[in-house]
């Protein structure tokens, strides 16, 4: 059959597939740790989401706020997320975000300062402390670059524009993993006695987003595939304020540090709504009238937080009222106003970027007019489940951080809590794979024939007889994704998506495109389309096993946050190739720990 | 629109005609034509919004970014060509081989950074990292690179590091807690020599980094002072640097 193998084959102790933070963190601490690393990713090196991310990274430093520790954003992180997340995640990320901070700033990062020349930090949504570190609203470039830069001093291999698409097993072992160089479409070969997954979310399954078309879901679909565990599926954090005009920037971020800066949402009517919308949960912390909003950005000490700052789910469902009930601004979102309530200087200072976006794509001139926002589906909380201090999936040798990973942010995430967590857990994994690949004495084995049919399998979309368009069945299933499984949500929608994304499958079966194995974005997105239609399948499923409301699902049908709920997790697995789901009980909470809940301020 | 289509072996433009809705960016068109004429046409993107520096390109001959390019800027009905940036070898249609910027990436000496303050912690001032924070904003687009003439007409590849990483050392020289002396390398690896200060690179930045007047100049002028030791020491010392011209 085929004479030379039309593949590429490399061996290293520790492959880590994607270079966002996650994945450069893991590479560094791997490569540190003396072990042969490998760093893969779809895009060129330091493309990656990370480079997007804007408002900063969430660490109790205590450089503006002394009260602050790493107890406090523990509790917020937990309450953010509705007392869902993985307590131990929680627990270690709010622990260690400090010190991964002061690293980056080793590696030469330059983050905004205090007048006493340390690290400066803003205030976000869902944050008691203004705890953020920043450079202005480029933060994740920063963060990017310097690990980058590291990756670079340490010689660490990166293979660019080389996709994933299968983890190889071996006797319940991870053994390497499969792909194609993007460039030339050959196949590769990476065998790996450690993998760590860092390949990010799954946001494009949605039709307004501010994901970018890497984010398909591939490192939960093969994680899936490898007979890993996913969690919290049922949770996709829809960002309260993308843009919305004009229709072709629909969906690009507009970053939190507008509202931590002094900027308000108002509908059409002037009216500063946010107020009418605090949950109970949050009513003892949060002020309820635009007085004390406006003194808290000056007197944090003797005022509540803004009602503009709830955690991004409240905020999200606020503004989506609002547009249902006919308050809307003319484009379909509502307004975000810091023109009329900071100087010009001031917020062409702190949000350049901010500036720039929205002069370069809207024409708007946000130090003279309002911005307009609506939700944007943003980052999934769900993914591979992980043990909270080795970031070890449920297979063997199988490692997750970063967006890929489940469990550290439960049902919603605060912002900036991201990047720490890429850091924490970036490093951990690094650290664990490594350790894992020092252990392994065995041989890596990969079975011939069955690297043989996937790449039969890669190859299908050439020569099928079928005459689908994988771009218009991408097309579809984002339609159907916000239709039905968006932020509000009931059983019967869900179903009806459930049907579409069955009949998507067929057409996606049946997709032939064109051109030659170079470069061929055809190719790639027709491969893509597996995985996106897999993780939207998964959402979808665990979205109606979830009977309840919490954080960023709510179900229209089962309006309460329920008690019984709170307690347990959705967890999806793949079994004769099915997806099957189960409900299965949290880690109990030590007592400690729940006592820093309780506290109160 | 015209967009080159073809490999390193051979090309041509070929014409798309395109429907366009309001607020369209250049790299919205090429998606449509993607998505409904040419499912295999090959060009890179991320962000959309001009953050990851991925979607460059030569746009009726102007090295730019096509997610910032919007299309009201062109005459209605104008023909509008797409072609690939051109100082790298091409791969396919709108994508080329950027690796030499990744290789170069690889020389440039990296900080060593003084000890911290005694508790531990390091200190640096706002005005003083204000400066490097505009070198810093490069989002490794290669457009600046594209455009030198000294990588683009002369190919002097081996040579010359180009604009981007000029800057990049400027950067890193600029740290007021590096202890590096970078002079050698820029002189000799990084071959500024070679850099004749047409400001090129510096028009075609989408980040509006003043490359050549803040970045390449100063260190052109600062070479001399540098290779007697005894200022160089000096500087490092009170960990200060001349304004820019
Ligand atoms: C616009 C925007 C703004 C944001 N702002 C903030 C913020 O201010 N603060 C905050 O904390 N968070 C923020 N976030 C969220 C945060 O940026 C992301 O969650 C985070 O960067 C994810 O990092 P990661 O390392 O998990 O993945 P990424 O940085 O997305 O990296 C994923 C990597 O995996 C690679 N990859 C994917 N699939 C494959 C495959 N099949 N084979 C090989 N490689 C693959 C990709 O090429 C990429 O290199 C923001 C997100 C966006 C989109
Ligand atoms: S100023 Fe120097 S670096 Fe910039 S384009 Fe001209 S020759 Fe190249
Ligand atoms: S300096 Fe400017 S033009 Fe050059 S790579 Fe950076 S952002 Fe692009
Ligand atoms: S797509 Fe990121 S800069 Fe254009």
């Amino acid at each position: 059959m085929i004479a030379r193998p039309d593949r590429d084959e490399r061996e290293y102790d520790v492959v880590v597939v994607g270079a966002g933070g996650a994945g450069i963190r893991a590479a560094i601490e791997a490569k540190a740790q003396g072990a042969r690393t490998a760093l893969v990713c779809k895009s060129l090196f330091g493309k990656a989401h990370t480079v997007m991310a804007e408002g900063g990274i969430a660490a109790a430093l205590r450089n503006v706020w002394k009260e602050d520790g790493w107890d406090v954003h523990f509790r917020d992180t937990m309450r953010g997320g509705k007392l869902l997340n993985s307590w131990r995640m929680a627990q270690l990320h709010a622990l260690e975000a400090p010190d991964r901070v002061l690293e980056l700033e080793e590696w030469g990062a330059m983050f905004d300062r205090t007048p006493d020349g340390l690290i400066l930090q803003r205030d976000f949504g869902g944050h008691r402390y203004a705890r953020l570190a920043h450079v202005g609203d480029r933060t994740g470039l920063e963060m990017i670059r310097t690990l980058q830069n590291r990756a670079v001093e340490l010689g660490i291999d990166v293979l660019m524009e080389c996709t994933m698409q299968r983890l190889l097993v071996d006797d319940g072992r991870i053994a390497g993993a499969f792909g194609y160089w993007r460039q030339t479409g050959r196949f590769v070969l990476l065998r790996g006695k450690a993998i760590v997954l860092a390949t990010g979310g799954a946001g494009k399954a949605w039709k307004v987003t501010s994901n970018s078309w890497e984010y398909t879901g591939d490192g939960m679909t093969m994680a899936l595939d490898a007979g890993a565990d996913l969690i919290d599926m049922e949770f996709v954090q829809f960002h309260p304020t993308g843009m919305v005009w004009p229709p072709s920037v629909r969906g690009i971020l507009v970053t939190e540090g507008v509202r931590g800066d002094g900027g308000t949402l108002k509908n059409r009517d002037g009216e500063r709504f946010m107020f009418r919308y605090i949950p109970e949960f949050f009513r003892a912390e949060t002020a309820d009238n635009e007085a004390e909003a406006d003194r808290w950005y000056e007197d944090k000490k003797n005022n509540r937080r803004t009602a503009d700052l709830l955690p991004r789910d409240e905020v999200a469902r606020a503004i989506n009222s609002e547009i249902k009930a006919g308050r809307g601004s003319p484009h379909g979102g509502v307004f975000l106003d810091i023109c009329t309530r900071r100087p010009a200087d001031y917020i062409r200072r702190r949000l350049p970027s901010m500036y720039h976006q929205f002069k370069e794509l809207a024409g708007v001139d946000i130090t003279k007019e309002v911005m307009e926002v609506g939700p944007t589906c943003h980052y999934v909380m769900g993914g591979v489940r992980v043990d909270a201090d080795t970031t070890q999936s449920t297979v063997s040798g199988l490692f997750a951080a970063g967006e890929v990973a489940g469990g550290m942010h439960g049902s919603n995430r605060l912002g900036g809590n991201s990047l720490s967590d890429l850091l924490v857990f970036g490093r951990r994994a690094g650290l664990h794979a490594a350790l894992h690949a020092k252990d392994f004495g065995g041989r890596l084995a990969a079975d011939r024939a069955q690297l043989e049919a996937i790449a039969r399998e890669l190859l299908e979309p050439f020569t099928r007889s079928g005459n689908e368009n994988p771009y218009a069945i991408q097309a579809d299933l984002q339609e159907a994704m916000q239709d039905l499984v968006g932020i509000i949500r009931t059983e019967t929608e869900l179903r009806h998506a459930l049907r579409k994304i069955e009949a998507l499958k067929d057409r996606a079966k049946k997709v032939r495109i064109g051109g030659g194995r170079t470069y061929n974005p055809g190719w790639h997105t027709a491969l893509d389309l597996q995985s996106l239609l897999t993780v939207a399948e998964c959402v979808t499923l665990a979205a109606i096993e979830r009977t309840e409301s919490r954080g960023s699902h709510t179900r229209d049908d089962y309006p309460k946050t329920d008690a019984e709920w709170g307690k347990a997790n959705v967890v999806v697995r793949q079994k004769n190739g099915t997806i099957q789901f189960t409900r299965e009980p949290l880690p109990e909470m030590p007592a400690e720990l729940r006592g820093l809940l309780e506290e109160k301020k | 629109m015209r967009v080159f289509r073809g490999d390193a072996s051979r090309g041509s433009f070929r014409e798309y005609r395109v429907e366009t809705d309001q607020g369209m960016v250049v790299l919205d068109v090429i998606h449509r034509i993607q998505a409904t004429q040419a499912s295999d046409l090959a060009c890179r993107w991320n962000c959309k919004a001009g953050k990851c520096g991925s979607c460059s390109a030569e746009i009726n001959g102007k090295p730019r970014l096509m997610c910032m390019t919007r299309m009201n800027t062109f005459a209605e009905g104008a023909p509008i060509t797409v072609a690939p940036i051109r100082a790298f070898p091409l791969i396919r249609d709108l994508v080329t081989d950027v690796s030499y910027n990744y290789e170069k990436a690889k020389t440039v000496p990296p900080l060593r950074l003084k000890p911290p303050d005694p508790d531990g912690r390091y200190r640096m001032m706002q005005e003083d990292i204000d400066r490097i924070q505009e070198f810093h904003k490069c989002i490794e687009c290669f457009l600046c690179q594209d455009v030198c003439h000294v990588i683009r007409d002369h190919d002097l590849k081996r040579q010359f590091a180009g604009p981007r990483f000029f800057i990049k050392v400027a950067a890193l020289d600029m740290h007021p807690l590096d202890t590096r002396n970078r002079t050698e390398f820029v002189a000799r690896e990084a071959g500024i020599g070679l850099c004749n200060v047409t400001k090129c690179c510096t028009e075609v930045c989408p980040e509006g980094i003043h490359i050549t007047d803040n970045g390449i100049i100063p260190m052109k002028e600062r070479r001399a002072d540098d290779y007697d030791p005894i200022v160089w020491l000096l500087r490092k010392f009170r960990g200060q640097r001349p304004e820019p011209a």
